[in-house]
């Protein structure tokens, strides 16, 4: 009943890497689109913030479907990523790990945009003042005071990607070994005769596995914070 | 030398001001709402005018006449908060460092030892500003602003968020820059003794405009004619030297050609010229040298001038003996019952206790 089948284990170990894969590359889009949300004013802004929050609101299948007409290899973007790149997304799991960029994208620059509106904005015009550019205003400044944010955009992020499913499903479809995370693996054991153990089994792991990314984002935001109260 | 000329136009609020300032430090003085912060945002380059230039010696840092607008981190203006803005993920050490990274190398003139000595921090550097009293915090702010080798120091109520005791702490750390570093320093307050004490010009804001400027004795001699609430605005300066000081009272007797002056507190050695300044408010007239009271301070002069009007106060000022000047704000009942009129022989009695510490200075001397 407990022990974990080959199977099972390669679905977890590709679910870590898609999930890991999926924050890692949306880190650095996910924080300079939060700052230009939080410090920009332009036109269209507001339709910026719509793009980026739809997936939260879409079915996650209709996501998964513009990724396969966008993305698939006779999409306009897969085409171009083949042919410059030699990158098939498709039915990899590197398409599974673009899905749960998507996903997880919206979480992500939600918790960075609101760690950047809370900072004081006078400290940032202090480190003007002494003399220091934007760029290293965004660098010492915005990007520090904002890391509780970004470790809790970016874990929130990774528990998202962990547990996609709708808009994996559809644009990668579910292939043992390729594509098969562990939400599609327990749809896949519910579907077949015989299949409660493991679909039990993964339950369990993708529950221990979610709760410790809540965990541990709760722990590494809360310890920068002390160090910024001085407690350390 | 700084010159302002700024036009700048918000909703409920218009700024239009206009002043020069050789060297030392130009206080800007006027009541919250007046456009202070306004100016000191405006210099440091965090609001841009409508129109208008500002200059510091030879380096043009807005002007709009000709498209110059340098960004705020290229004016090299040393902009101290009111509430330090310390930056709160860096130890003391890092904060007072970061301007200094970005100051060109020419121009750091002031070793780092020599600006955690002056200021009195060696003890903070490893601490978080989390940690800091406001006092400690304010003087690494001021420290951190001095190590960028800024051009000009840019205090905006440096002091306001300060107890007493921390503000006559401070106040010293002000005065050397001004005198020891030579650094053009623009000070924003609406306290009077940290004006009167350190300013080498007065601009008195109000409404968003220059309603005066000038050295702060002649300044604060009258009051702006226009607001009631200007008679406790009425200041003198008085110059004397330190007679001698009585410790067991923690008192200084300051010798005055028109008669000794009680000080609270220790300004000694003897020599010293001590600057104080009298809120008119605080100086009582009598005709005759008074007996049986406890003010120590009467000054033999004679009645110079009594502003006119038809309020029930007025504004009488004496020449002292040896040709200071002293204001007394008193009722114009009381000069009519004591019969004052100019050439009329007075004595100006001050209470100790109604002389702010904040406003005394010493300045050297023997």
């Amino acid at each position: 009943m407990w022990s974990i089948t080959p199977e099972e284990l390669t679905a977890i170990k590709l679910s870590l890497r898609v999930a890991a894969v999926a924050m890692l590359f949306s880190l650095p889009v996910g924080v300079l689109t939060a700052y230009i949300l939080s410090r920009g004013s332009f036109r269209g802004k507001i339709l910026l913030d719509g793009f980026v929050h739809m997936p939260l609101v879409l079915p996650p299948v209709v996501t998964g479907y513009v990724l396969l007409i966008l993305f698939g290899r006779r999409g306009p973007l897969g085409s171009l990523l083949e042919q410059t790149f030699g990158i098939v997304l498709s039915f990899r799991w590197t398409g599974a790990a673009l899905a749960a960029a998507v996903m997880g994208f919206p979480l992500m620059v939600r918790a960075i945009r609101l760690a950047m509106d809370a900072i004081d904005r006078r400290s940032e015009e202090a480190a003007a003042t002494l003399g220091a550019s934007p760029v290293w205003v965004f660098l010492t400044v915005t990007l520090p005071l904002s890391l509780p944010g970004i470790i809790a955009g970016a874990m929130l992020c990774f528990a998202k990607a962990l547990g996609e499913f709708g808009a994996t499903i559809t644009f990668v479809s579910n292939i043992p070994g390729e594509t098969q995370t562990i939400p599609a693996a327990i749809y896949a054991y519910t579907q077949t005769p015989g299949g409660d153990g493991g679909a039990f089994r993964l339950s369990v792991v993708a529950v221990v596995l979610s709760f410790a990314a809540l965990i541990a984002s709760e722990l590494l935001s809360r310890r920068t914070g002390q160090r910024r109260a001085g407690f350390e | 030398m700084i010159r302002f000329s700024c036009r700048l136009a918000r909703p409920r609020f218009v700024l239009d001001a206009d002043f020069t300032c050789t060297d030392g430090c130009v206080a800007l003085f006027g009541p919250s709402g007046s456009g202070k912060t306004t100016v000191a945002k405006l210099i440091a380059g965090l609001e841009h005018p409508d129109s208008g230039r500002i200059a510091v010696d030879d380096h043009v840092l807005v002007d709009t006449a000709a498209g110059i607008r340098k960004p705020v981190h290229q004016r090299r203006v040393g902009l101290v908060f009111q509430d330090g803005q310390l930056l709160p993920h860096l130890s003391v050490q890092q904060n007072l460092a970061y301007g200094r990274y970005f100051a060109p190398k020419e121009a750091q003139a002031i070793p780092f030892d020599a600006v955690v000595e002056l200021l009195g921090i060696g003890h903070l550097l490893a601490a978080r500003p989390a940690t800091l009293s406001g006092g400690e915090r304010q003087r690494v702010a001021i420290g951190r602003a001095l190590l960028a080798a800024p051009r000009l120091l840019v205090m905006d109520e440096p002091l306001a968020s300060l107890d007493a005791a921390r503000k006559l702490e401070i106040l010293p750390f002000i005065e050397r820059l001004r005198d020891e570093l030579s650094l053009p320093i623009v000070y924003v307050s609406h306290a009077l003794e940290e004006v009167a004490r350190l300013a080498t010009i007065v601009v008195r804001m109000a409404n968003g405009k220059v309603a005066a400027q000038g050295p702060p004795s002649e300044v604060f001699a009258s009051p702006l004619p226009d607001n009631a609430m200007d008679r406790f605005e009425a200041v003198s300066f008085l110059s004397g030297t330190a007679l001698r000081e009585l410790p067991e009272y923690a008192t200084t007797i300051l010798d005055h050609p028109a008669g000794e002056i009680t000080l609270p507190g220790r300004f000694g050695p003897k020599g010293k010229t001590v600057r104080i300044a009298i809120r008119a408010t605080n100086v009582t007239l009598a005709t005759e040298k008074p007996h049986g009271l406890s003010v120590r301070t009467a000054l033999k002069g004679r009645v110079h001038a009594i502003a006119g009007g038809d309020g029930p106060l007025t504004l009488v000022t004496v020449e002292l003996e040896g040709g200071d000047h002293v204001s007394a704000s008193l009722t114009r009942l009381a000069v009519a019952d004591l019969g004052l009129e100019r050439g009329r022989e007075v004595y100006a009695l001050v209470k100790a206790v109604s002389i702010d510490e904040r406003s005394i200075a010493t300045l050297g001397g023997e």
